[in-house]
């Protein structure tokens, strides 16, 4: 997708369609002829290991959709239908059910990849809002996919997501009885989020395109962080991309099947196979794995209202990452100070996925106080302050000097 | 990045997998010791005789009260199963009443079960139920393997990823079974309807003690004890609640080994292309 | 690179495509094959009938595997003129004998759709008093055997067999 390319095909044919319609110009500017650095390490592949998730998710959707059922009184029998009868449903229901689990793995490595490198700095401030808005709508996709085997998990699951809203001041409560088409999660809510869990994965593929399209406008992040600036730092993305993200995709896959097909119910939660029950809730309510950093900060805060802020917010604050963190230098290669600060920052949200899981009491509580208003200090002050004080090392004088190893003393 | 972020990410995975499929069952009490079952592992595969007998338990104890609604007579004999042939689950299917209908005069009736049914539910209905068990619920057991688990500690959830060990619903199951005790601890008290259960989340079950030795026969000479009348219906319940398993290593592991030698080729193909970019 | 190296590396390169090739397909087989009638719908149960209200000259629909199945009980003349029809006179030959059960002539069991697109004809009408497709006007016999119209073959007779006198299973 950057722009216009000198690619000629052979055949007359494909020059005629060439002409009227440039898509194998495109393609080929786009993923062959593209120039990415060379240095790129494996953490870059994981771009690539995302759409793979994408598309299998949709693929296997699509044909879920085919044998379940979106009601109340039929929906957890027919994905137990679909488990035993269909020819393969068990397989395809378990690729699709542990690759949600796998696509926020990717994304997830994807997004801390993007915050060690600083590929949110100028000029991809648009790139990684894209980035943002991307992982917004997977969480609500994987929400609402979630709510569909309709077992306890999924039912109290969508309850008390739901009641978030009702935090909202006057209007809250009308508002989740608009989310829910009733005076509870029921029939309406389960057929609504059937639908929407259709829809937003083409919506997520769309602002893909987008996010792809930007990044090829501006050009891939690196390692090293600094800017290309002879065909001497870049290969040509096909073969050498190709063959990389390959390789690593099939390890991602290996590391996949092993879930699919010897511990497929491991991620997942046993009491989703109890069918949903309106009169009684699970002792423990707890999200998917994906979501336990977000629901410790949503505990933390003693304040209904102030809790989904918290929540919400700490997921919004991605967004003005750019200009919080103000540093030229974008690599934590060369930031001595932000690289610490930055496993620091791992080590706290591992820390909130951990409280997340763990019973509102106590201790517990304490600790997921002291980890959210951590969290928050890292973007709000840490970042912003460092972006002043701290001296970065001496940076290569170009990609390809970074990788035959000509790099100046490290400080 | 170095090595030290590999790690760290990894624990952050692991940590949240874990913490997610471990989070339940924590208010029970002592963790049910792990057993050893032939189904479990890269290699697991069902015990055809076992599932026999654990349907035989079943047959004669569990189906008073619980319902198996989502197994059909016909998968008893489906590749990975029970074994049985097409002529004892139609005679064994004929054996259960299937309400159907309505008839040409409007009314339902009860038929001979064919082996395209499904085992019928024992209660018309949920208060029916309920109304016979002094309240309390007995659930149906079509998913039940599936649907019960206990807390693993760290580390040994992230081990458990490594070792494939997902064998946690039986080993609650197993545990729950032989775990009744005479009687309570002193100063608890039970209702003449409560039993106490060293395993069951707050002890005080509804179930009465169902195995005792010697009440299922086994002719097969396996020994007819409560623990091994719990082991084997538990891996029938496995059966019931998983029945493509067998069928899912199998092709797992032809999925692993093409995946591997894939990968393989893929990393020399990348080695060889990359070869001349330097 | 010396001489030797492109035929290794042309190997590898082959060797990975094909193996890319093989797994995709591999891969698509579940997703394609999960549309084919699952297990259920194979083992669907047989349809079983009481034949003893069903009066001579009457036509019953029932059901079987979504489908309608005509269950006709026939007239002496109507078995007649099944019988008596010349083989040549029909576009797709064969014997009213051949069509039902021995012994049991006067129970004649089709699946209701008729061969043409797939439409339920009406029975006791047409020119051949059999069965007459409204959709597209093919005439069957008193056998269900074409006579007449669009349709390229007979009524198709359902797997079925007599459980009783009085009973019939059919599939």
């Amino acid at each position: 997708m950057s722009g216009s390319s000198n690619f000629k095909p052979k055949s007359a044919i494909l020059q005629w369609t060439e002409r009227r319609l440039p898509i194998l110009g495109l393609m080929h500017s786009s993923f062959v002829a593209y120039p990415t650095p060379r240095n790129l390490n494996y953490w870059w592949t994981f771009g690539g290991i995302l759409s793979f998730c994408l598309g299998v998710q949709i693929i296997t959707g699509i044909v879920l959709a085919m044998h379940y059922t979106p009601t109340v009184a039929g929906a957890f029998d027919s994905v137990e239908h679909i488990m035993r009868d269909v020819n393969y449903g068990w397989l395809i229901r378990y690729v699709h059910a542990n690759g949600a689990s796998m696509f926020f793995i990717a994304v997830y490595i994807h997004i801390f990849r993007g915050l060690y490198y600083g590929s949110y700095k100028e000029p991809r401030e648009i790139l990684w809002i894209l980035g943002v808005i991307i992982f917004l709508l997977m969480m609500a996709t994987a929400f609402m996919g979630y709510v569909l085997p309709w077992g306890q998990m999924s039912f109290w699951g969508a309850t008390v997501i739901t009641n978030l809203f009702s935090a909202i001041p006057g209007i809250g409560p009308k508002v989740v009885e608009f989310l829910w088409g009733g005076y509870s999660v029921d029939q309406p809510t389960l057929q609504r989020f059937f639908s929407l869990h259709y829809l937003l994965p083409f919506m997520i593929a769309g602002v893909v395109v987008l996010h792809i399209w930007a990044l090829h406008e501006v050009g891939q992040n690196n390692p090293a962080g600094i800017d290309v600036k002879s065909d001497k730092d870049t290969v040509p993305f096909t073969p050498y991309a190709t063959a990389k993200d390959n390789f690593a995709m099939i390890c991602f896959m290996i590391f996949f099947a092993w879930f699919v097909f010897y511990i497929p119910n491991y991620l997942g939660h046993a009491d989703n196979y109890i069918p949903a029950n309106p009169l009684q809730t699970p002792t423990h309510i707890v999200p998917e794995w994906y979501f336990l950093p977000f629901y410790a900060i949503l505990r933390a805060i003693p304040s209904k209202l102030g809790g989904v802020i918290a929540m919400f917010g700490s997921i919004a604050l991605l967004a003005f990452l750019p200009w919080l963190d103000r540093a030229k230098t974008r690599s934590a290669k060369y930031r001595p100070l932000f690289k610490q600060f930055f496993w620091v920052f791992v080590l706290c949200c591992i820390g909130l996925g951990w409280l997340g899981a763990k019973p509102a009491e106590g201790g517990y509580v304490i600790a997921s106080r002291i980890l959210t208003a951590y969290y928050f200090i890292h973007f709000l002050v840490i970042l912003p302050l460092l972006s002043y004080y701290e001296k970065p090392s001496p940076l290569p004088a170009s990609i390809a000097d970074s990788v035959l190893g000509k790099q100046p003393a490290k400080a | 990045m170095n090595k030290n972020t590999l790690l760290a990410l990894g624990i952050v995975a692991a940590i949240s997998f874990g913490s997610a499929g471990s989070a339940l069952a924590a208010e029970a009490g002592p963790q049910p010791p792990r057993q050893k079952w032939t189904f479990s592992g890269p290699f697991g595969h069902y015990d055809k005789q076992q599932l026999q007998r654990g349907f035989k338990v079943y047959r004669e104890v569990c189906q008073a009260c619980h319902s198996l609604k989502l197994v059909a007579f016909r998968t008893l004999g489906q590749p990975g199963a029970l074994g049985f042939s097409e002529g004892q689950i139609k005679a064994l299917a004929a054996e259960y009443q299937i309400n159907d209908g309505p008839n040409d005069s409007g009314e339902m009736f009860q038929r001979a079960g064919r082996p395209s049914d499904y085992f019928p539910p024992i209660f018309a209905n949920e208060q029916a139920a309920r109304a016979t068990h002094n309240g309390a619920l007995p659930v149906d057991l079509s998913v039940i393997a599936k649907a019960r688990t206990y807390e693993v500690g760290f580390p040994g959830f992230l081990i458990d990823i490594v070792r494939q060990y997902q064998e946690n619903g039986v080993d609650y199951l197993h545990a729950l079974l032989t775990g009744y005790e005479e009687k309570a601890p002193a100063g608890e008290t039970l209702t003449p309807n409560q039993f106490w259960n060293k395993y069951f989340p707050g002890h005080k079950i509804s179930m009465r003690p169902p195995l005792e030795d010697k009440r299922v026969e086994y002719t097969d000479g396996s020994p007819q004890t409560v623990d091994q009348y719990a082991r084997d219906v538990t891996a029938f319940l496995m059966w019931a609640a998983e029945p493509h398993l067998e069928a899912r290593k199998r092709i797992g592991f032809q999925v692993m080994i093409f995946l591997i030698v894939f990968a393989g080729l893929a990393y020399f193909t990348k080695k060889k292309i990359w070869a001349s970019a330097h | 690179m010396n001489g030797e190296q492109p035929t290794r590396r042309d190997f590898l390169y082959i060797a990975t495509g094909a193996m890319g090739a093989v797994g995709a397909a591999a891969a698509a087989w579940p997703l394609i094959h999960q549309m084919n009638p699952d297990a259920s719908v194979q083992a669907l149960a047989s349809t079983e009938v009481d034949l003893s209200p069903i009066k001579e000259g009457q036509i019953i629909t029932v059901k079987w595997r979504g489908k309608p199945v005509f269950i006709a009980h026939r007239t002496k003349q109507e078995i007649e003129e099944a019988r008596k029809t010349q083989l040549r006179e029909l576009p797709d030959p064969v014997a009213d004998d051949a069509r039902v059960k021995k012994g049991k002539e006067q129970w004649l069991v089709l699946v209701g759709v008729c061969t043409h697109l797939g439409c339920v004809p009406l029975g006791h009408q047409g020119d051949y008093k059999g069965f007459f497709c409204p959709c597209h006007g093919s005439h069957y016999d008193t056998s269900g055997r074409i006579r007449k119209g669009p349709a390229p073959t007979n009524l198709e007779v359902p797997p079925y067999e007599f459980a009783s006198d009085t009973m019939v299973r059919i599939g």
